[in-house]
This record gives C-alpha cells, sequence and structure tokens, in this order.
C-alpha cells in the first residue's frame, strides 16, 4: 500500500467528514445570525449568544445540567472502577459470566425502558422527582460505561505490579492506592469523561426521571424546539460544542506531550 | 578425597547436622482446585545460599516461590523462616522480596522512585532514602538513569532497576523468579556473575527460580530439580550432574547417554550389566543395585572416548558408526549409531589446532569408556 493521495481517497475523505460536520457547521454560523428567521442570513451578529446569558431558564437549566453531570459522572467513576476491578480481579467467583452480562446489559437496553423502569421504581417508593432522581439515573446507566472501558485497561494490567508493592511493604489497599490507580487513571479518567459527556446530552432518560426545577438543557432545548428554533439555541449548542473540543483536543495535547518527553529522553540516552 | 565438580567456596552448611535451616519447607502441599502444584515437599535451604528451584514449567517451583512472599498460602504444611512459621503472614509483613519476571517496575515512577518505594513505605527519613537509593544506582551501574521512566530503558537496564528495588531494603531472604529469562545470551551470563557477587557482597539468602540448568549450575550453591510438584535431588551442582539419582535429572541436567540393561551379577562393588545395545557394561555398584534388577547406564558425552581401534578391555566398548559431526570450536562432537540402532553422543575436547588424519563420517569407530564414568540408575 502506497500512501499517497489518490483520487478514490480524496473524495472519500471529503466525503465522509463532509456527511460528519456540514450539520454541525451550518449550527455554528446560524448562531451568528443577525435574523431571528434561522434560515435567512442576514448578517453577523453575537445577539443570540447575549440574549441567551440573559434567559434566567436556559441558564437554569445549564447549570442544572453541569451539577447533575459532575455528580453522577463523579460517583458512576468510583462504583463503575470498583465494578471493573472486581470483574477481573475475582475470575474463579461462581456466576461470574452471569454477573459480567449484569452490568454490561444496560449498554443495550434501550433508553426508553431504563427511564420508564427507574420512573416506576422512585415512585413506588415515593421518591420526590428532580435533581437527585435525575443524578441517580444517571448513575446508574454510566456506570457500566465506565467498567467497560477500566476492565478493558485492567486486562492488560500486569498483576505482578501489585504484588510487587505490597511485597515492598504496603497493604493491599496502599498498593492499589499508590501503584494500580496511577497506572490506570487514564482509563478512569476517560471514564469519567464518557460518563459525564453522556449526562450533559442524556435526554430521555432524564425527561423520565426529573420533576419540577429540575429541567436539563437537553429537556429545555428539546422543549423550545418544538414552538420553533431559535437562534439562541443555536448559541447554546455552539458553546457546547465548542466545550467538547476543547476538552478532546487538551486530552489529546497530554497524550502527545507524553510522547515527545519520552522520545526526548530517549534521544538524551548517553549509552 | 575426591569431590564432584568443583566448589565455588568452602561453605557447605546443609552437610553440618547442627546447622539449623533458615526456610524451611515442611511437607507442604498446594493445591490449585484439582491441580496440584505442590505435592507434600519438605526442603530446607540455609542461611547465605544460593540456592536454585530448577525444573521444567508447571513443575511447582514458582508456586515455591510464590508461598515464600505470602503471595499463596500452602493448602496444607508449613513453612518456617528463620525458625517462625510464615502461616497468615500477609506479604507486605514479610522480611522477604521479591523480582519478578516481568520485573513488575512501576510505569509511573522513575528509576529513583521505584527503588526508593519501599523504603519509603517503611518510612525511612528523606535523607537516609536518599543516600541509600544512590548506594543502590551505584551497585547496578545506573547512576545516569535515575530520572529515567521504565519505558525508556531497555531490558538489560530495567533487570537491573528491579534488582537494585528488590535489595534496597537489605531484606535477608530474596527471591528471584526468573531473574534473567527476558535477557539475550551473552548478558544472562555477565548477569549471571554479577548476581553471584552481589550476593555474597550483600550476604543474602538467594532463592532463584530458572528452568535454564547451565544458568543454575553457574550460579547455585545447591540445586533442587523439581519435577510434577515434588523435589527428585537436591544436591551441588556437581553432584546433580555427576551423580543424578534419576534418569529424569540425569536427562535434565545436560546431555546424557543412556543404556538399559539387566544386572548379571555385582562382585567388589563393580555391577556386571548386560545392555540390551548387545555389549557388557562395568560400573560401580552403589548400594541398592543388585543382580538380576533392571536398570540404566548413564555417560555424559565427555566421558565417552572415541578411538579407531578396539579398547583392550572386552567391557565397556562398543563399535559404531560415525552418523553426524558438529564442531564447536573448543569441542567435537561425535553422534556414533550404534549396530542397535541407538544414537551415543561423544564430545572430544580440541586441545590441539591442527590434527592429523581426523576421523570422519562414516567410519567405524569404537566407544568406550572407565567403570567409574557413568552411573547406574535405577528408575
Amino acid at each position: 500500500m502506497s500512501g499517497r493521495w489518490t483520487w478514490f481517497n480524496v473524495s472519500s475523505v471529503v466525503l465522509g467528514f463532509a456527511f460528519l460536520y456540514i450539520p454541525i457547521i451550518l449550527l455554528v454560523i446560524y448562531s451568528f445570525n443577525e435574523s431571528r428567521l434561522v434560515t435567512v442570513w442576514a448578517g453577523f451578529s453575537t445577539r443570540w449568544y447575549v440574549e441567551m446569558f440573559n434567559n434566567q431558564g436556559l441558564m437554569d437549566a445549564a447549570w442544572v445540567t453541569i451539577r447533575v453531570a459532575l455528580v453522577s459522572a463523579t460517583v458512576a467513576t468510583v462504583l463503575g472502577t470498583l465494578a471493573a476491578l472486581a470483574l477481573v480481579r475475582y475470575t474463579r467467583f461462581t456466576g461470574r459470566t452471569l454477573f459480567t452480562g449484569m452490568v454490561y446489559a444496560p449498554l443495550v437496553m434501550p433508553e426508553v425502558i431504563t427511564g420508564l423502569s427507574l420512573l416506576l421504581l422512585f415512585v413506588s417508593i415515593n421518591m420526590d422527582r428532580g435533581f437527585w432522581t435525575v443524578t441517580l439515573a444517571h448513575i446508574t446507566f454510566s456506570l457500566c460505561f465506565v467498567a467497560v472501558v477500566v476492565q478493558s485497561r485492567l486486562v492488560s494490567f500486569d498483576m505482578s505490579l501489585e504484588e510487587a508493592a505490597q511485597d515492598l511493604g504496603c497493604t493491599p489497599f496502599e498498593a492499589f492506592w499508590k501503584v494500580t490507580l496511577p497506572v490506570i487513571f487514564p482509563a478512569v479518567l476517560s471514564g469519567w469523561m464518557l460518563a459525564f459527556t453522556l449526562s450533559l446530552d442524556d435526554l430521555v432518560i432524564a425527561s423520565f426521571t426529573s420533576g419540577p426545577g429540575a429541567t436539563t438543557l437537553p429537556m429545555k432545548i428539546y422543549s423550545q424546539v418544538r414552538l420553533g428554533v431559535t437562534p439562541e439555541i443555536n448559541a447554546v449548542c455552539t458553546i457546547l460544542i465548542g466545550l467538547v473540543a476543547i476538552g478532546v483536543i487538551t486530552a489529546t495535547l497530554v497524550t502527545k506531550q507524553r510522547v515527545v518527553a519520552d522520545a526526548r529522553a530517549r534521544q538524551a540516552d548517553p549509552a | 578425597m575426591k569431590s564432584l565438580g568443583n566448589v565455588r567456596r568452602s561453605f557447605t552448611p546443609w552437610a553440618d547436622g547442627s546447622a539449623k535451616p533458615y526456610i524451611a519447607f515442611e511437607n507442604v502441599t498446594k493445591r490449585f482446585g484439582d491441580f496440584t502444584a505442590v505435592d507434600n515437599l519438605t526442603m530446607h535451604v540455609y542461611e547465605r545460599e544460593f540456592f536454585s528451584l530448577l525444573g521444567p514449567s508447571g513443575c511447582g517451583k514458582t508456586t515455591l516461590l510464590r508461598m515464600l512472599a505470602g503471595f499463596e498460602e500452602p493448602t496444607s504444611g508449613d513453612i518456617f523462616l528463620d525458625g517462625q512459621p510464615l502461616k497468615g503472614v500477609p506479604p507486605h509483613k514479610r522480611a522477604v522480596n521479591m523480582m519478578f519476571q516481568s520485573y513488575a517496575l512501576f510505569p509511573h515512577l522513575n528509576v529513583a522512585d521505584n527503588i526508593a518505594f519501599g523504603l519509603r513505605q517503611e518510612g525511612m527519613e528523606k535523607g537516609a532514602v536518599a543516600e541509600r537509593v544512590d548506594q543502590m544506582l551505584k551497585l547496578v551501574k545506573l547512576e545516569q538513569f535515575a530520572r529515567r521512566k521504565p519505558h525508556q530503558l531497555s531490558g538489560g537496564q530495567r533487570q537491573r532497576v528491579a534488582l537494585a528495588r528488590s535489595v534496597a531494603k537489605r531484606p535477608k531472604l530474596l527471591l528471584l523468579d526468573e531473574p534473567l529469562g527476558a535477557l539475550d545470551k551473552k548478558l544472562r551470563e555477565e548477569t549471571q556473575f554479577e548476581l553471584m557477587d552481589l550476593q555474597e557482597q550483600l550476604g543474602l539468602t538467594f532463592m532463584i527460580v530458572t528452568h535454564d540448568q547451565e544458568e543454575a549450575m553457574t550460579m547455585s550453591d545447591r540445586i533442587a530439580v523439581m519435577d510434577a510438584g515434588t523435589v527428585v535431588q537436591t544436591g551441588t551442582p556437581g553432584e546433580i550432574y555427576e551423580a543424578p539419582n534419576t534418569r529424569y535429572v540425569a536427562d535434565f541436567i545436560g546431555n546424557v547417554n543412556m543404556f538399559e540393561g539387566r544386572i548379571t551379577a555385582v562382585e567388589n562393588g563393580l555391577a556386571e550389566m548386560e545392555a540390551s545395545d548387545g555389549f557388557g557394561i562395568r560400573a560401580v555398584a552403589q548400594p541398592g543395585v543388585d543382580a538380576g534388577k533392571h536398570a540404566w547406564f548413564a555417560i555424559r558425552p565427555e566421558k565417552v572416548d572415541v578411538t579407531r581401534t578396539k579398547p583392550e578391555q572386552d567391557h565397556n566398548a562398543v563399535e559404531g558408526e560415525v552418523w553426524d559431526i558438529a564442531y564447536l570450536g573448543g569441542l567435537t562432537v561425535f553422534n556414533v549409531r550404534l549396530d542397535s540402532g541407538a544414537v551415543i553422543k561423544a564430545t572430544v575436547l580440541n586441545s590441539e589446532r591442527a590434527v592429523e588424519d581426523p576421523i570422519g563420517y562414516e567410519e567405524r569407530v569404537w566407544l568406550s569408556f572407565d567403570p567409574d564414568c557413568g552411573i547406574l540408575l535405577e528408575r
């Protein structure tokens, strides 16, 4: 295989990227539109951004969403990491296959069913629906995503590292804290980021489990869009896209920097 | 007095009946489900000994090491370290350190921090840690690499970091699990001598697991040859090589020729055996070798003489055809095919640079040996 550009290569790349990004680019462009009519271009303006910040309902929803995402991602990461550890470590306990299957099942469960069953649970235990019910629901479904990410890292984790730590005087917990966790930390972090984004953009489960005063941003956007798309919504989405892009780029740069540092160290090798 | 093989130093605590064993396995059995990894094993190791566990993979040698380190508990039986039972003592409370086969270097810490890990864990104060780390880096000649991360090192360097880390806490006992397995041959040979020096310098007891018989021979005071969870023979490298107690040991260590036969007579400490390859063998009879018994005669290739003319003796001599010649520089190995079809190895030392009329392929030759050059084995 040659690495040269061919007509075929170029067109498939262009087509692929166009497919992925044209809708997003359109949205970003129209968020800077002067006109109230979404599909008519009337010159550049940032007025929708100003209006967005003045829209108290939108801001409240954003704040709820961020709090839900922070709390649920953190709790799901702790629980998911523990689940992954249990699944990888204790290979000899009976019913492991069943347990593994049960952790993974929510990954493929239709969200409508997850949302409905959680709603039924909350109603039956008479729990007032609001911030905490949404957060609990998000923990429930993002936990298994974290478990999958962390487990895939743990499979290649050399168990003798932990044994070596114990051999050098660590209790099993210290060995985990001082060796295992730092080594698998990138996986735990990406599990957290995955859980965070999943929580940010969830509409279905939040709609089932939310209550008065705990409207999340996706719910808000969806309800507003039903009344007609305003350029304000475009502005919100543009900011969300910007946040995600910054996150992804930072993560890439951090990884890349480590690679560069290693290469430098190797070049400086006196041997 | 005659001695079997060369002794590295005059150090033989195992021969002293009053010496207290430093490590004692007493009737230790370890089962994993249906599989018995270690089977009712009793073994004693003495202080400052360089002790090797040698055997094929799956013979239970690593399990023994892991039981000493505390990663496995025996199913039954007891292990004593310096007279203290180890039962129920967790790994972090044992004054034992282990060097892992994979080295198990902590990838998120640099070389110095890896070495300092155990010292910091036991609460050593900062200055003393730095001093000990420097000392260890010097010991393994890695002073310039203190700030490197493990993945920025070569295999040999990593091995030395692992070694430095495992001896940094000055354990009385160091366990080494295939410590040189990942190194290439040349580096391995160099490192073997480094390990021996280190052991003597620090006055440690070393217990090493290996499947490489040459490595075990080079380094050890004593070797335990293991098979299927039991120790088949324990002895100095010389004893293991020159006086193996079974065909398994004879075959596992070095090259050996084996003749099967029936003992016809035992007289004046010499046994007569009729080999199935059609010639008479006369060999030193150990206790237990009796007339009428089935036995094997084992002889090392370097103890077999190759001549063109028939030797004068009428036993311990057999004729064959040169089947293959391997010139190895220092040695030449002849593979001689007997009329019975068996192929016998004989090595000849090339002590001269040029030989007049050397023995060639397909020549008829005589193989002969002295009665005390081989050993009779019953199983």
